[in-house]
């Protein structure tokens, strides 16, 4: 996949510690310390129970592939067909994300397979948390 | 059912459908126009507008209305089925008392028209969806079908059948711009787009524009042919299609069906003729599941069964939908333009003695959504 062209991200101050988790090779997640919920995207209170009592940790990188499209229309920075990924962590978020060291095809990309984030530097600041077969 | 509070008494699409050499106002403008035409009124007669994709003050300065009330409700598709729904509540609330809403879209020649919303930057869309490879509609409403599929044990013929039934519908409509009949074996062997998703899984897309004129109840009854609005419904979940609670169901959807159906006081069983937003060819399926006129997983077989085909028992999608009919980008509009005509009893497919329409939209990938029931009867 070449990646130097792809929109990336534009962090913002709840946004922020995510992006510098995965500049340090860290899965960063939050958690409400009061209802224990684990979610995904990054807010600084909880969107279950509103509690500001909230903790960020590093989750384990492991997920499943809970679903896909590959699309087949070039655009700058991928090379279709490629997969556009939502996968369920083990943590219980789900993100949305590519997969990578894997063939872009549907009988290559099952379903609830296992898989582990690799994170994928794009410059200085971004690092984007992709996901590849578990173990490969 | 329900005492009706208000009424559909004039509706019309723009004359032309297709590649039109108008900008994006003057498509909300020539179906203002003749919708207000068609309801014996005049443009001063409004007192009320909403409208989605241009601005109220444009369409206000642009046909020359001085309103009292105004809805700029824009969340996608579904917007127009929402003012339908807002400006029931305006009218009973004596804010107004004829409200005219328009939808314009240039979508195929992009003459003056707004195009594809580009997502905020740093908006959690652009951070978290947008790098990885998304370009609108095909790449992101799409992307929970597989964990549908999965679960219900279907393959992706399930989409086909959709498309090939809705085709059926499309050939009995003149004004539709694709007419000839297709396969199963047509819409498996067109070009893929999006796995699983081929070409004749995804909606065309034309220029065109709708626009209905409602009042109140009482005051319908002096109006040739008012539709009574009986039951509304809208919910919203989550612009980023990744962060739906479910992939198999939307909670939008479900919720929007049930206030609809509890507003209007009616049963599954009283519906006569469907509409169901189709961008692309899962939408039925979830639409006809979430709306509880199928259970999780029986929609394809009641598709296949040929239940929602013609001669069948719940004819949904009779112009062809957004798969054949036309597809501007936001569709709402011209569902319920189709249910309004099927309840007149003046569609081009016409169902024998339709009483109850329900038209079911949705905004955004899965983002919004609303459902109007229509009825012959005010009560």
């Amino acid at each position: 996949m070449k990646d130097q062209t792809r929109p990336l991200p534009v962090p913002t101050p709840e946004t922020a510690h995510f992006w510098e988790g995965t500049r340090h090779g860290e899965l960063r997640l939050q958690r409400c310390t009061h209802c224990a919920h684990a979610y995904f995207p990054p807010r600084p209170f909880c969107p279950k129970c509103s509690s500001a009592e909230i903790e960020t940790f590093v989750a384990s990188g492991r997920a499943s592939l809970y679903s896909y499209v590959i699309s087949h229309r070039p655009i700058p920075g991928f090379e279709a067909p490629y997969a556009i990924a939502v996968v369920e962590l083990k943590e219980g978020p789900r993100m949305m994300t590519n997969i990578v060291d894997c063939a872009q095809t549907p009988e290559a990309l099952s379903l609830d397979m296992p898989l582990e984030v690799a994170f994928a530097k794009q410059n200085e600041e971004i690092t984007l948390p992709l996901f590849k077969p578990l173990g490969v | 059912m329900k005492r009706s509070k208000a009424a559909v008494v004039g509706a019309a699409e723009t004359t032309q459908l297709g590649v039109i050499p108008m900008s994006q106002v003057q498509l909300h403008a020539d179906a203002a126009l003749n919708a207000i035409r068609d309801a014996g009124l005049t443009v001063s007669d409004i007192d009320g507008i909403a409208t989605a994709g241009e601005t109220p003050e444009s369409l206000a300065h642009y046909l020359g209305i001085t309103p009292t009330w105004i809805d700029a409700t824009g969340v996608g598709g579904c917007s127009f089925l929402m003012h339908v729904r807002h400006a029931t509540a305006a009218i009973e609330a004596g804010l107004c008392r004829t409200v005219l809403i328009t939808h314009g879209e240039s979508g195929r020649s992009g003459i003056a028209a707004a195009g594809f919303p580009v997502p905020i930057r740093g908006s959690l869309l652009q951070q978290f969806e947008t790098p990885y490879g998304t370009t609108g509609p095909a790449t992101m409403f799409t992307v929970p079908v597989l964990r549908y599929l999965k679960k219900h044990g279907l393959g992706e013929d399930a989409l086909a059948e959709v498309a090939v039934v809705q085709r059926e519908w499309a050939a009995k409509n003149p004004r539709a711009t694709f007419k000839n009949p297709i396969s199963v074996d047509d819409v498996m062997n067109s070009r893929m787009i999006s796995y699983p998703f081929r070409l004749l899984m995804c909606c065309l897309v034309t220029d065109g524009g709708g626009a209905l004129i409602v009042t109140s109840a009482d005051r319908a009854k002096d109006f040739s042919r008012p539709v009574y609005i009986v039951g509304t419904g809208e919910s919203v979940e989550t612009p980023m299609v990744s962060q739906m609670e479910d992939f198999t169901t939307s909670r939008a959807f479900r919720v929007s069906g049930r206030e609809a159906f509890k507003s209007a006081g009616i049963t599954h069983a009283d519906v006569n003729h469907l509409m169901i937003y189709d961008a692309f060819a899962h939408l039925p399926l979830y639409g006809l599941e979430d709306l509880g006129f199928c259970k999780p997983g029986e929609a394809a077989a009641f598709i296949r069964e040929r239940n929602t085909a013609p001669g069948g028992k719940l004819p949904m999608n009779t112009n062809g939908g957004g798969l054949s009919y036309m597809h501007s980008g936001m569709y709402g509009m011209y569902a319920l333009q189709e249910s309004v005509r099927q309840v007149r009893g003046i569609a081009a497919a016409q169902v024998p003695d339709v009483n109850i329409s329900v038209a079911h939209g949705v905004g955004g990938m899965f983002a919004a959504s609303s459902t109007i029931v229509f009825s012959k009867n005010a009560s």
